[in-house]
C-alpha cells in the first residue's frame, strides 16, 4: 500500500500550490514573492477601498472591491511586476520559476 | 508650474493655519474631522463635474475612482466620528477649502473637451498634493485620538496613490 502511494506521488507532476498575498494598508504584503509556473496567486483585499493587481506585461488584472479575494494562475516563468491601477504607489513583483 | 504649485501649497498651508486656528493652537479633533471630510466631499464634487463634462474614458475612469474611494473614506470617517461621539466642527480652513473649490469648479465650467480634461487632471494633481501636505504637516500630527490619527494615516496612503494616478493621467493628456 505504502509502496503504491510512493509510486503514484513519484509519477505525478509537482503539485501546484497557492501563494497568498494581502492588500493591506495600501500595500502588497509581501511585496516580493517566489512562485512556480502553475501556482495560483491569491490576493486578499483587507482594505476598505478597492484595489487591483495589474501585471505590467498584461498577463493578469485582478480587480477587487473592499474585503474581496481574487486569484490568477501563473502560466509562464519570469519576473512579473504588478501594481494597483487605482493607487499606483502600490507596487510588487512575483518571481516565477519553472 | 513649479512656482504656481509652491504658491498653491503655501496658500493652503496658510489657510490650514488660518484665523480660526490662531497662532500656535492646533486644530481640534472635531475640526480635523471636518477638514478631512470636506476635502473628500470637494474632490467628489470635482469628479462629478468631470463625469458631467468629459468624454475621455481615462478621465472618466479616474473620476469614478475618486468618487468611489473618497466616498469609502468619508463613510469610515463618519462611522468613526459616531463611534467616538465626535461632531465634526466647521472652521475657517474648511470654509476656505469650499470657497477655493467653488471658484475652481466655476473656472472649469467654462472649459470643454481636451482643455477641460487637462485642467481637471492638473488640478487633481495639485489638490491632492496640497491636501496630502496638510495631512502630513498639520492634521495627522495634531490629531489626539489614536483611531482618528490612524484613519488619517491610511487616508494619506490612499490619497498619495491618487496623486500619483493623477500625475500619470495628466502626463498622458499632454
Amino acid at each position: 500500500m505504502f509502496a503504491i502511494v510512493i509510486a503514484v506521488l513519484a509519477a505525478a507532476p509537482a503539485v501546484a500550490g497557492t501563494v497568498h498575498i494581502a492588500m493591506k494598508d495600501v500595500a502588497f504584503s509581501p511585496a516580493k514573492i517566489a512562485a512556480k509556473v502553475g501556482d495560483t496567486v491569491e490576493w486578499a483585499n483587507k482594505d476598505f477601498v478597492a484595489h487591483t493587481a495589474t501585471a505590467r506585461d498584461g498577463s493578469f488584472n485582478v480587480d477587487l472591491a473592499a474585503s474581496k479575494t481574487g486569484r490568477t494562475v501563473l502560466k509562464k516563468a519570469g519576473k512579473v511586476e504588478y501594481y494597483c491601477r487605482y493607487h499606483p504607489t502600490m507596487k510588487a513583483e512575483i518571481d516565477v520559476s519553472k | 508650474m513649479k512656482l504656481a504649485t509652491l504658491f498653491c501649497a503655501a496658500a493652503f498651508a496658510c489657510s490650514v493655519a488660518g484665523p480660526s486656528l490662531a497662532q500656535g493652537t492646533k486644530p481640534t479633533d472635531p475640526q480635523i474631522a471636518h477638514i478631512a471630510y470636506t476635502a473628500g466631499q470637494l474632490d467628489i464634487k470635482a469628479a462629478q463635474q468631470a463625469l458631467d463634462k468629459s468624454k475621455n474614458q481615462q478621465v472618466r475612469a479616474f473620476a469614478q475612482d475618486m468618487v468611489r474611494d473618497h466616498t469609502s473614506v468619508n463613510d469610515q470617517a463618519l462611522a468613526l466620528c459616531k463611534k467616538l461621539g465626535v461632531t465634526p466642527e466647521d472652521n475657517d480652513t474648511s470654509k476656505n477649502l469650499v470657497k477655493d473649490a467653488d471658484a475652481y469648479r466655476a473656472k472649469l465650467a467654462s472649459l470643454s473637451g481636451a482643455a477641460f480634461d487637462k485642467a481637471y487632471a492638473e488640478h487633481e494633481v495639485a489638490y491632492h498634493h496640497q491636501v496630502n501636505g496638510a495631512l502630513e504637516s498639520t492634521l495627522i500630527p495634531s490629531a489626539s485620538n489614536g483611531e482618528l490619527k490612524s484613519l488619517l494615516q491610511t487616508g494619506l496612503k490612499i490619497f498619495k496613490g491618487h496623486e500619483e494616478h493623477a500625475r500619470s493621467l495628466a502626463s498622458s493628456l499632454k
